[in-house]
């Protein structure tokens, strides 16, 4: 795994110091303005999918556990929660809490036999209990089976807010969006942040300085599993539908793929890549199953050429923190 | 006809013989799995992708060359394998350096190129092959019914896993590639051509992956999705018997496919699950895996 250039090695300067807050800063603008030029459906859409590769992007790029299941905790919450804002009834802030709780009792469950594992054996590891929580999707009667849950209402937001407004359920998108990096930043800077980069960097040296590695992994798939899980809520609620798609592998290997197009380890860079990837869909759909081609190619190509990704590769260049 | 705790026999065994045969599957794919594993140290997840290869070119050589079975047994294995070592040589020679986690995701990336690809010529839907003339019938044991093409396919393959194991385990060839795979820079001192063992094995592995393919083309249909669902479980296997050993490669995977044939017949709803159920339940008691060293 590839790092970004110490930045604190460098001579400091206001962008190098505060990049990472200039990042930010610029992505909040962008994404205030995005509805008003582009769909705000798409941007709702890659929103979600953001929040969904970032919180895959802490397992990968700050503790260095490749989870190739993570479609689990993302398919599963909007399952629960699309079932919970349809045939319970509740509102829909109720409804996404509910589908984090379940994703969060799942990415527990997952991950306490996933640690057991290391390296390689991990990824496999989530990709069968993924495969397996797919077909007990497949067979439970409450999914629906192919036809998914559909129709679900996206409701009254705390009483106040009518989400059936895209503006408004633009708002609240962003709100969650933005909420879910605040909290990644907040864990990824905190001293149990810092113990996870020791563990990616050294694990051997971790135990050895007296960390229970295993706690914090285990720790870090459920946050990991959690932050899936109210991608997939909201998504639930967005787009009024949670169906097969969502929990089958190829959408483990799409977050995969949005992150390491944006840059794996990076704050923005799963942001980035899961636009691009969702842009290439939109404006390729007329091609049909050619899409999953051109998917393969740009893992094949991103691995061999461009392991950084486009913000890792940016920030490289720039030798700043992105 | 008798019945065994409530289950007609003839169900019964039915389903132990369609276990037994996805059991020899499972063998082979996770053999060549942990064959390539051990030289590569890369998870070969193109493995499903080459597995269909191996059926479709089956079915492709009966399609425009009219050659059959038997010779679709040699050729698709060695056609594949071929397409294996280019794929070794222009994509994953690169990545032997790198984290193990890239040969995954690129692997992954290629599945997705070939599944893709055929699925844009063929459609999803599955195309029949034929069974050879010499292999159709059965016996009837008088307890069951037995096809003479599933007693070949388990056949068969024993035979090839049990042959996998004699040359690696019994053969100076098999000695120079377990010394490879402990210390390649050691054996290469010795003057041995180290990165054409290394090709070569990867072309090996991934004719296994295509000789099961033509084997599981008269069974089930030759259909481009057929590889992906299956390494998914081929996967789960190797993570309960653990790659460190060829035999325990095959022991797991006949018995898991039992397993898996039992199920269906016992408590059908979990019959698709089951394996994964067996996988967590290893990783509680054993995490190193059945026959695995602790990594």
């Amino acid at each position: 795994m590839e790092r970004v250039v110490d930045p604190l090695t460098k001579k400091p300067s206001v962008l190098r110091a505060h990049s990472e807050t200039i990042g930010f800063i610029v992505m909040v603008a962008a994404l205030v303005v995005a509805p008003f030029v582009t769909y705000p459906l798409f941007v709702m859409q890659a929103l979600c999918f953001a929040l969904f590769a970032c919180a895959f992007n802490l397992l990968i790029g700050y503790v260095g556990l490749l989870s190739f299941g993570h479609a689990l905790y993302f398919g599963w919450a909007s399952y629960i929660a699309a079932h919970a804002a349809k045939v319970w009834g509740l509102p829909p802030e109720l409804a996404i809490l509910i589908g984090t709780a379940a994703a969060a009792g799942l990415g527990l469950v997952a991950g306490s036999l996933a640690i057991r594992r290391q390296g390689i054996y991990f990824a496999m590891i989530t990709l069968a209990l993924a495969q397996m929580m797919y077909f007990v999707a497949l067979r439970m009667k409450f999914t629906g089976g192919e036809d998914g849950i559909q129709g679900v209402p996206r409701g009254t937001l705390f009483g106040l807010f009518d989400l059936r407004n895209d503006m408004t359920m633009y708002v609240f998108v962003l709100a969650v969006f933005l909420c879910g990096m605040l909290l990644i930043h907040r864990i990824i800077n905190s001293p149990f942040g810092e113990v996870l980069k020791a563990i990616r960097e050294n694990e051997t040296r971790a135990i050895s300085l007296g960390y229970k590695t295993d706690r914090y992994k285990l720790l870090a798939f459920v946050l990991s599993a959690t932050l899936a899980g109210v991608a997939g809520s909201t998504k639930a609620i967005l787009l009024q539908i949670a169906s097969l798609t969502d929990v089958n592998w190829p959408m483990s290997g799409e977050v995969v793929l949005m992150s390491l197009v944006g840059g794996l380890g990076t704050i923005f860079g799963p942001v980035v890549g899961s636009f691009v990837i969702l842009a290439m869909q939109y404006k390729f759909s007329f091609l049909g199953e050619w899409v999953l081609v051109i998917q393969g190619v740009i893992f094949v190509t991103c691995v061999l050429l461009f392991r950084r990704g486009i913000i890792g590769e940016l920030a490289n260049k720039l030798r700043i923190r992105l | 006809m008798f019945e065994i705790f409530g289950i007609p026999s003839q169900a019964l065994f039915g389903q132990l013989l369609i276990g037994l045969i996805n059991g020899s599957f499972y063998a082979l794919l996770s053999l060549g799995l942990a064959v390539i594993f051990g030289m590569l140290n890369i998870i070969n997840f193109t493995h499903g992708a080459q597995y269909m290869l191996g059926a479709l070119t089956a079915y492709l050589i009966l399609q425009f060359s009219g050659l059959g079975y038997w010779p679709s047994l040699i050729i698709a294995p060695i056609l594949v394998g071929i397409i294996g070592i280019v794929i070794e040589r222009f994509f994953l020679q690169w990545l032997y350096k790198l984290d193990h986690l890239y040969g995954l995701l690129l692997t992954f990336g290629l599945a997705l190129i070939i599944e893709g690809v055929c699925r844009n010529y063929l459609g999803s839907a599955g195309l029949p092959y034929t069974l050879p003339e010499s292999l159709r019938g059965g016996q009837n044991l008088g307890f069951m019914f037995l096809p003479n093409y599933r007693v070949w396919v388990i056949v068969a393959s024993l035979t090839v896993c049990l042959g996998t194991w004699f040359v690696i385990e019994r053969t100076r060839i098999g000695a120079y590639l377990r010394a490879a795979t402990e210390n390649p820079t050691l054996v290469r001192a010795f003057g041995i051509n180290v990165p054409r063992m290394i090709t070569l094995t990867y072309g090996f592995g991934v004719a296994l992956a295509a000789f099961a393919g033509v084997m599981a083309a008269p069974i089930y249909n030759v259909s481009p999705q057929m590889g992906s669902e299956l390494i998914i479980v081929v996967f789960a296997v190797v993570v309960i018997g653990g790659m460190g050993s060829i035999l325990g490669a095959v022991v797991t995977g006949f018995t898991l496919g039992i397993i898996e044939g039992l199920t269906k017949v016992f408590f059908p709803e979990a019959s698709n699950t089951v394996i994964f159920v067996i996988m967590a339940i290893v990783l509680l008691v054993r995490p190193a895996g059945l026959f695995g060293r602790r990594a």
